[in-house]
């Protein structure tokens, strides 16, 4: 009897952790960042590389989905047509709170090469934009890397409801 | 003083022209060099009214009045054996010419010859169209009309296919500016957020290697960011990069090397 008796001073103490609200809900959504899969050009191949198994996503808990309803992350991958930009527009909108957005490669960014009458010059001229990647295209690990920075901007968030959706304008 | 001389807006002008530059030119063959296509030109010739004709990187070209397309095109293919559309387009010849060059290009499968097919149109003339007898003019047309704006008579479906539908302006005229007139520099501002947005979202960036280090409503650098809006032009506070937060995350632990344990027999 007495030998399966837990010393809670001893060996990792008590089963309990100690933690403020934010900690935990942020953990819990930096941990699980679904995301939705955007690809538009060649970075959706790199993308899509990201998640196979060789660089493997899953590792971060990030898993493409395929509805907006189900996403908290748009990795905006390609380049960004003005026929196309209401439609990324009305699915960011369809996303539900909180959600994060990560620009990925030049065309994303700026346009890129692409400085012609089709093409929006910049995706952050329509949705609000939290991570930048550069590149041409950027590859798996920058996106990795692009992820885990993301997730420590979510682990700074305070979690709280009265936190304001960002806006573009 | 010198006498003004009107400039003619040569600003305005879309083509740089060179006095002494001459085009290069492809050499051009008679059709009678070639007896198949002088046999096709013949049966083309005996119907309807030839232009021009000749050879030229062993295609025969073949120019004909816009009013015959239809005709031209039936007859090549059901008595001449040109059995495949494989392109068609229209070129932009109205700063030199004033019309439109609209070319079919024709491949038989049997007699393995291509055969090219040419016309010309004014601005605001409209052709035929030849999606009855090719499918593959099909899109081919509605590009045209997207790009060119020439109008198609008698297609099925005649609107654009790559621009949006609501687009002002045919990108693929000369005179169209490679990075948009003012409708196209706001066409998505305009859709999504409406025109009186224009001021708060601002104009497009057309340069993309232009990088404000001090502004922070634009750019931030990882590791190094400031609130959105904060004025660094003083000295920015140094906030160095780190992979993991100093304090660990919650649940999260550090892996240590030195717990670490190596298997080294793998059948243990």
């Amino acid at each position: 009897m007495a030998q399966h008796q837990v010393n809670y001073l001893k060996d990792g103490g008590l089963p309990v952790a100690l933690t403020t609200i934010d900690k935990v809900v942020n953990w819990g959504r930096s941990n699980s960042l679904w995301a939705l899969t955007y690809g538009l050009a060649c970075c959706g191949i790199e993308m899509m590389a990201s998640g196979a198994s060789r660089y493997d996503f899953d590792r971060f808990g990030t898993i493409f989905r395929a509805s907006p309803r189900q996403a908290e992350l748009m990795v905006v991958a390609g380049t960004l047509t003005k026929k196309h930009a209401e439609f990324i527009r009305r699915l960011y909108d369809q996303m539900t709170e909180p959600k994060w957005v990560i620009s990925m490669g030049s065309c994303a960014n700026t346009g890129g090469m692409f400085n012609t009458y089709a093409t929006v010059q910049g995706v952050d001229r329509v949705i609000p934009v939290d991570l930048y990647l550069p590149g041409c295209a950027p590859r798996p690990e920058t996106l990795q890397y692009g992820v885990m920075m993301l997730q420590q901007k979510i682990r700074r968030e305070s979690a709280s409801r009265a936190q304001k959706p960002k806006r573009l304008m | 003083m010198r006498a003004y001389t009107p400039k003619d807006n040569v600003q305005a002008k879309p083509y740089y022209t060179d006095r002494f530059w001459v085009a290069p030119q492809v050499a051009k063959q008679d059709v009678s060099s070639d007896a198949v296509f002088e046999h096709d030109l013949n049966a083309i010739k005996a119907k309807f009214e030839v232009l021009d004709a000749y050879i030229q990187v062993e295609q025969m070209v073949v120019v004909i009045n816009a009013a015959d397309n239809f005709a031209v095109l039936e007859m090549l293919k059901n008595e001449c054996a040109y059995n495949q559309l494989s392109e068609m387009s229209a070129i932009d010849w109205l700063a030199s010419e004033g019309k439109f060059e609209i070319f079919y290009q024709m491949l038989s499968m049997s007699k393995r010859k291509r055969v090219r097919i040419k016309c010309k149109i004014d601005e605001n003339e409209s052709i035929q169209s030849v999606e009855k007898l090719f499918r593959s003019a099909d899109w081919s047309e509605r590009e045209m009309y997207d790009m060119f704006g020439i109008i198609i008579n008698n297609h099925p479906f005649m609107k654009r296919i790559l621009m949006p539908d609501d687009w002002e302006g045919f990108p693929l005229r000369k005179t169209y500016p490679l990075q948009g007139d003012e409708f196209a520099a706001w066409y998505e501002v305009d859709k999504i957020f409406g025109k009186e947005a224009r001021e708060i979202i601002g104009p497009e960036n057309r340069d993309p290697a232009r990088i404000d280090r001090y502004d922070t409503e634009r750019f931030s650098r990882l590791g190094h960011e400031v609130p959105r809006g904060t004025d660094i032009r003083q000295g920015e506070p140094d906030t160095p990069l780190v992979y993991q937060e100093t304090e660990g995350v919650f649940l999260i632990e550090k892996f240590d090397a030195e717990k670490s344990v190596v298997i080294s027999d793998r059948h243990r």
